[in-house]
């Protein structure tokens, strides 16, 4: 490995010219030009249309449907009931790990909540398919349901992915109870549906055992598994492509009822089957983040420091399935405290099973948690930033480990003056516009831990000297087909031009799930080691070949650049791949990557990115209507691989905070279950009108222990910290202190 | 979407006659029949597409000064139509804060006139509406009913009128011009609508194949052009209904009111004009003690049908605020959000 | 029923037999045309994915019926580049990182095209996140969305204004 030394990794590392770069995206112009094919947009031949029938109840049975009706309508092909579904290899209530979610799949006519499909219709066109779901008239007897976090609470065994649902350290109670100041506030958060612009789609076709799927996955191989199993097909009989998603925020992660339906009708008609949700029906069975009750104390000393806190999360989760967000947790890593405890429970309700919402905890838990610390700081009179700064935390609090990187201060100062926040007035109800409307700045920590999953990628150097890398990878929007191809081309030394990137295909060497902000770090890592690799057995090739002005340099080392091996040493000896290969008669070379978490390094440090965002919210004091003047955000996540496509990811982040504090709740009818607002037109989400000057600040931090590469996530962090910063402004703008969210303009009319 | 007959007729007196025939309705841009059309919300058996109906497109100024709009007129052209703007801005501003682009450059002057409300009870259904289904009941009472109908409601029926055009239509008294098979009528706006009552789907007094051909504004109504706006109070800066809306003209002479127009949005099944507070504000100094007098008077019958009392309290300031807009005098230009409170105000618009 | 109607799609004019009434501009683009740029975000008018030109004008493609279009001009995402020259407003939404998924891309795109013609914007950048409003982006690309928005029209204008000196 010694010669290679450009490929030892860590702060020294010698980075071509493509890392750090703000290319613009690969696929850019495919996008611009409406090349870019989603699931959707595959029409193979003899294609049919397939619709779900989402349940208009929440909980009971359907006692009939007209299926001669819909068979009756010009067009229908067919109608699949629990009466004719195919049959599958496996349960689909089985649930063998927690990223397996049940699902029904017309095993029989029991409805769990409303928008569980029913049926599907099939038709030789969209419009048949959809007047047939509509004729089938579905008659049901119904339950009571309960939609409300007040039914009958339960300690669940984990949270989220299998989490432990409790954490305590040093005794919270006696520290509050001697605490000099205690705060002590509840705060609920909605539920809310992913809604990525591309609803949920599927084109299915099977050619004998084999099946070839278009669906957009935000895990190739998980998915590709999933199907497997359900269908009792060999893996490497299914094929998935997903070369563009649009959207996934984590509702793409696994299979869920739809896809799989879809997959179904294809089997039962023996004809290409294309299924694509409607946008009501993203609002049912395809995960959402589920609603939280959250109660935090916090206990201060008479100097403002934190002496103890509590975070007790009650969230909802499905009656048939496991998934409690694991809001409670973000305290843990956030603030110096001798004390503390995170606990959870949960209360089963008549919904879809709740899943992961981009930063799923991490987002209810810190739009709560940063509230109450903006309530603590104010009953210590103390300015919102100063508290933070005097409770830093220099390991983290709940295991007393240091940090692997942690340049929080740094995001706080770049934040707070680029903000202009050494100005903000205490007390709230002090700041007005030139109109006369009210004015608060808030500010809220912004945290997201540094995850790393297993993924592996396969790089080819060939005889032309161009070179390959293949990763079965997944661009959501995130910039992964730009951001990993420059990892690509810096690990095998070439111009990005020579690189050709094959990725978003089940075919590839899974290069693990694009969830949990771990994507680039991931995937990059196996993609860079696959590199080396390659360039390791191309430096054997020369530097043990006397033909080679490389020979006998294996000692001194060589570095990979620009498609040219080079002495260290004298960067004017070199020989290009191209000859390398042509003398030794290989047509290609190729090597093998894998990026995976260091369970040392993970023992040793807690592993975060870290960010702080600062709000300016306006607020009409009679009408209560808001509007978000200014966020600034500052992060610090590591390796920054891409700044264009990193500073998108923290804007679209905060613009999901922003969303959280004022937008975001799905309305269910408490009587019917039934979501009351399930389209664009009342679920609001942010328009380009409600967002003014935005700015991404992306502060340097170099992370030796995190991963080779040193990078962290950047997915998510922006919704953390935004949420309660928006929040906290709008109190600093009107006194009025909102704990339930999104804060709507009746909680301003005084 | 049920199938259904595509009838294109050729002029009014075909189209009234073929959508005079049970099941039928007109179709023009479509922004709202088949939003509903596609939800199961609506299932008429036969289409008459009026789109191509010549003559119906056309914004004339009359010898008086009135003006006249075809039904067809787009919703942006009749927004950016600079002799229209010019005499009535508040219609203008309404009008480019409702919906988005997209929607005003296809949305219909008519279609907007007979848009069906935004009730998600109405919309939903499985669920109980007397509007959809008659005698079926109505579930928004008792359900989530936070934007519902504050004025005009019945036990049959809470929901309100999504418009913002027919807002400060009805604030100006607009005529609707209307032709059936009996020939044509006016309606004022104002008796154009009905409330619920037990009917709450007789939403309107157009008989079966009546088709709206056109809005006349009254050349008095020009006489308001100096002080006028329609203000609009939504969950989201563009693209959302009006939680509550108003549209406030003032006459105003040496500082004294003397003749005001109100009209408000989203707080009943019909756009409602306030004519107790127009009253309220004849010969009132222009003040903000006029204003709070009138928006009281606006509310008096006002009571809460579910969860939406704020919506009286708000509904006040609303009106208030749109009064004290009005009298600082309409701008110059459009503003760059029309109708939102974030649109630049006059000092001392905003009191507290 | 069967109808046929006559279309002009990105300059090209077409005969399309129609089978079905029902069939909405977006539909018939993408499912029977495969112009498959166009999206379909709610199919609802309420996220402006399906967002084309029609003569001239941008609307919801979803909530227009073909049938009802007969004679019409259509412009979509597919005809805005001219041989393989990007359209300013396509190279501004690149150089801004003006869409991460790009899912709701083409339908901004026309949208901002749309706008740019409208001339009612200006350079103000509060008129155009107004009146880009009607096309959501769940990604959040707003501010780019913005600036490229902003760009192109400058570049446009000064197009014009050199053509026409």
């Amino acid at each position: 490995m010694s010669e290679i030394a450009q490929l030892q990794p860590g702060p020294r590392m010698r980075h071509g010219s493509n890392i750090g770069q703000p290319l613009t995206r690969s696929e850019g112009r495919l996008k611009v030009t409406g090349g870019a094919t989603y699931a959707a947009d595959n029409h193979p031949d003899g294609l049919l249309h397939a619709v779900i029938v989402p349940a208009s109840i929440a909980r009971g049975r359907v006692v009939s449907l007209d299926v001669a009706a819909a068979k009756a309508h010009p067009g229908v092909v067919e109608v699949m009931t629990p009466e004719n579904r195919p049959p599958l290899a496996m349960d689909p209530y089985e649930k063998s790990n927690p990223l397996m979610f049940r699902m029904n799949l017309l095993k029989d006519d029991t409805v769990r909540y409303a928008g569980e499909p029913i049926a599907v219709v099939v038709a030789e066109t969209l419009e048949a398919a959809k007047e047939g779901a509509i004729l089938l008239a579905p008659r049901y007897e119904a339950e009571r349901p309960e939609v409300t976090l007040d039914g009958d609470v339960f300690k669940p065994q984990a949270v989220g992915p299998g989490m432990p649902a409790e954490a305590t350290k040093g005794d919270v109670e006696a520290a509050l109870a001697s605490a000099a100041k205690r705060v002590e506030a509840t705060y609920e958060t909605p539920p809310q549906y992913h809604n990525a612009m591309e609803p949920h789609a599927v084109v299915a076709r099977f050619d004998g055992d084999k099946l070839q799927l278009d669906m957009p996955t935000q895990g190739l191989a998980m998915s590709r598994m999933r199907i497997a199993g359900l269908f009792g097909l060999k893996p490497e009989n299914i094929h998935i492509r997903s070369p563009f998603l649009g959207g996934g925020f984590g509702s793409k992660g696994s299979v869920s009822s739809p896809e799989a339906l879809g997959i179904l009708a294809a089997k039962l008609t023996g004809r290409p089957v294309k299924l694509v949700l409607a946008r009501e029906e993203m609002f049912g069975s395809v995960g959402h983040r589920g609603q939280t009750r959250q109660t935090i104390k916090l206990g201060l000393d008479e100097t403002g420091a934190l002496t103890a806190f509590d975070h007790l999360t009650r969230a909802a989760t499905s009656r048939f399935d496991d998934f409690v967000e694991p809001a409670s947790g973000v305290g843990q890593a956030l603030y110096k405290v001798p004390a503390l405890h995170t606990s959870h429970e949960a209360v089963r309700i008549d919904t879809g099973t709740p899943s992961f919402m981009r930063a799923p905890g991490e987002a209810s838990g810190s739009i709560a948690f940063e509230s109450a610390i903006d309530e603590a700081a104010f009953a210590a009179g103390m300015d919102p930033l100063a508290f933070r700064l005097k409770n830093y935390a220099d390991v983290e609090p709940i295991s007393d480990k240091p940090f692997s990187s942690k340049a929080l201060k740094e995001c706080y100062r770049e934040g707070a003056e680029r903000f202009g926040w050494q100005d903000r007035p205490l007390e709230p109800r002090q700041m007005r516009d030139g109109s006369g409307r009210l004015l608060g700045w808030g500010m809220g920590t912004a945290i997201f831990p540094a995850l790393m999953f297993q993924g592996n990628a396969r790089a080819v150097i060939r005889r032309d000297g161009s070179g390959v890398m293949e990763a079965g990878g997944h661009d959501m929007g995130q910039g992964a087909w730009t951001a990993l191809a420059q990892i690509a081309a810096d690990g095998l030394g070439l111009p990005m031009e020579a690189l050709e990137f094959r990725s978003g295909t089940s075919d590839l060497p899974d290069a693990g799930v694009a969830g949990g902000s771990t994507h680039t770090a991931t995937a990059g890592n196996a993609i860079y080691s696959a590199g080396a690799a390659v360039i390791e057995k191309l430096t054997a090739l020369a530097v043990g070949d006397e033909r080679s002005p490389l020979f006998g340099a294996g000692n001194v080392g060589v570095i990979a650049r620009d498609g040219r091996l080079i002495r260290q040493d004298d960067e004017g000896v070199g020989e290009s791949y191209a000859d390398i290969l042509e003398r030794a008669d290989l047509d290609e070379i190729e090597g093998s990557g894998q990026g995976a978490g260091d369970p040392s390094a993970q023992e040793a440090y807690a592993m975060y990115a870290h960010g702080a965002v600062f709000a300016e919210v306006a607020v009409d004091p009679d009408l209560g209507q808001m509007r978000v003047n200014r966020l600034v955000g500052a992060f610090a996540a590591g390796r920054v691989i891409n700044p264009r496509m990193v500073e998108s990811q923290y804007l679209g982040g905060m613009i999901w905070g922003l969303s959280f504090a004022l937008h975001e709740k799905a309305v269910h009818d408490r009587r019917s279950g039934r979501i009351m607002n399930a389209n664009f037109g009342e679920y609001h989400v942010p328009v380009n009108a409600d967002l003014q000057g935005m700015e991404a600040i992306l502060v340097a931090e170099d992370d030796p222990h995190v991963n080779p590469l040193g990078i962290k996530g950047v997915g998510e962090i922006g919704i953390t910290g935004t949420g309660a910063a928006i929040a906290n402004a709008v109190w600093h703008a009107t006194g009025i202190r909102v704990r339930r969210f999104p804060i709507g303009l009746a909680d301003l009319l005084g | 979407m049920n199938r259904f007959d595509y009838i294109r007729p050729k002029n009014v007196a075909e189209a009234v006659a073929a959508a005079s025939e049970p099941g039928s309705a007109y179709l023009a841009a479509g922004t709202n029949l088949l939003d509903l059309m596609k939800g199961g919300v609506s299932r008429p058996e036969r289409l008459v597409d009026v789109t191509h109906l010549p003559g119906l497109d056309r914004i004339e100024t009359l010898a008086d000064g009135a003006m006249r709009i075809g039904a067809l007129v787009k919703n942006s052209e009749l927004a950016y139509d600079e002799a229209f703007s010019a005499r009535f801005p508040a219609v203008a501003e309404a009008l480019l804060s409702g919906a988005s682009a997209q929607l005003r450059n296809a949305a219909t002057v008519g279609g907007n006139l007979l848009q069906r409300t935004r009730c998600a009870y109405f919309y939903d259904t499985a669920s109980a509406c007397n509007k959809r289904a008659p005698g079926s009941g109505c579930d928004a009472i008792g359900g989530e009913n936070h934007g519902h109908a504050v004025l005009g409601w019945s036990e049959h029926c809470i929901a309100t009128h999504p418009s913002d055009f027919c807002v400060p239509l009805t604030a100006l008294g607009a005529i609707v011009k209307i032709e059936g098979k009996d020939g044509r009528r006016d309606v004022p706006i104002t008796d154009f609508y009905l409330l619920p009552g037990d009917t709450p789907d007789r939403e309107n007094v157009l008989s079966p194949g009546e088709m709206i051909v056109g809005v006349r504004l009254p050349a008095e109504a020009a006489g308001f052009a100096a002080n006028q706006r329609y203000l609009k109070v939504r969950e989201r800066t563009s693209y959302a209904f009006a939680v509550v809306s108003a549209a406030a003209a003032l006459r105003i002479e040496d500082g004294t009111i003397a003749e005001a127009r109100l009209a408000l949005g989203g707080v009943a099944a019909r756009p409602w004009r306030a004519i107790e507070a127009e009253a309220a504000l004849a010969g009132a100094p222009a003040s903000r003690a006029s204003f709070e007098k009138a928006a009281e008077a606006a509310f008096a019958d006002a009571r809460p049908s579910g969860d939406n009392a704020y919506k009286i309290a708000l509904g006040k300031r609303i009106v208030t605020r749109a009064l004290a807009m009005a009298a600082s005098g309409t701008p110059e230009v459009m503003p760059a959000l029309p109708a939102s409170p974030f649109a630049p105000l006059s000092e001392g618009v905003i009191h507290v | 029923m069967n109808l046929t109607i006559s279309l002009t799609i990105n300059g090209e004019p077409r005969s399309i037999d129609l089978d079905d009434p029902r069939v909405t501009l977006l539909d018939l683009l993408r499912e029977r045309l495969h112009l498959t740029g166009t999206k379909k975000g709610c199919d609802r008018g309420q996220c402006g994915a399906c967002t084309i030109l029609v003569d001239g004008q941008r609307i919801n493609s979803c909530l227009a019926l073909a049938v009802s279009h007969d004679g019409a001009d259509i412009r979509t995402i597919e005809g805005l580049a001219e041989n393989g020259q990007l359209h300013p407003v396509q190279e501004a939404f690149i150089a801004h990182d003006g869409f991460q998924c790009g899912y709701c891309t083409p339908g901004q795109i026309m949208s901002a095209v749309g706008l740019i013609a409208e001339g009612h914007a200006g350079d103000d950048p509060e008129r155009v996140r107004e009146l880009m409003s009607g096309n959501l982006c769940r990604c959040g690309a707003y501010r780019g969305i913005t600036e490229a928005v902003l760009e192109a029209e400058a570049k446009l204008s000064e197009r014009d204004r050199s053509a026409a000196a």
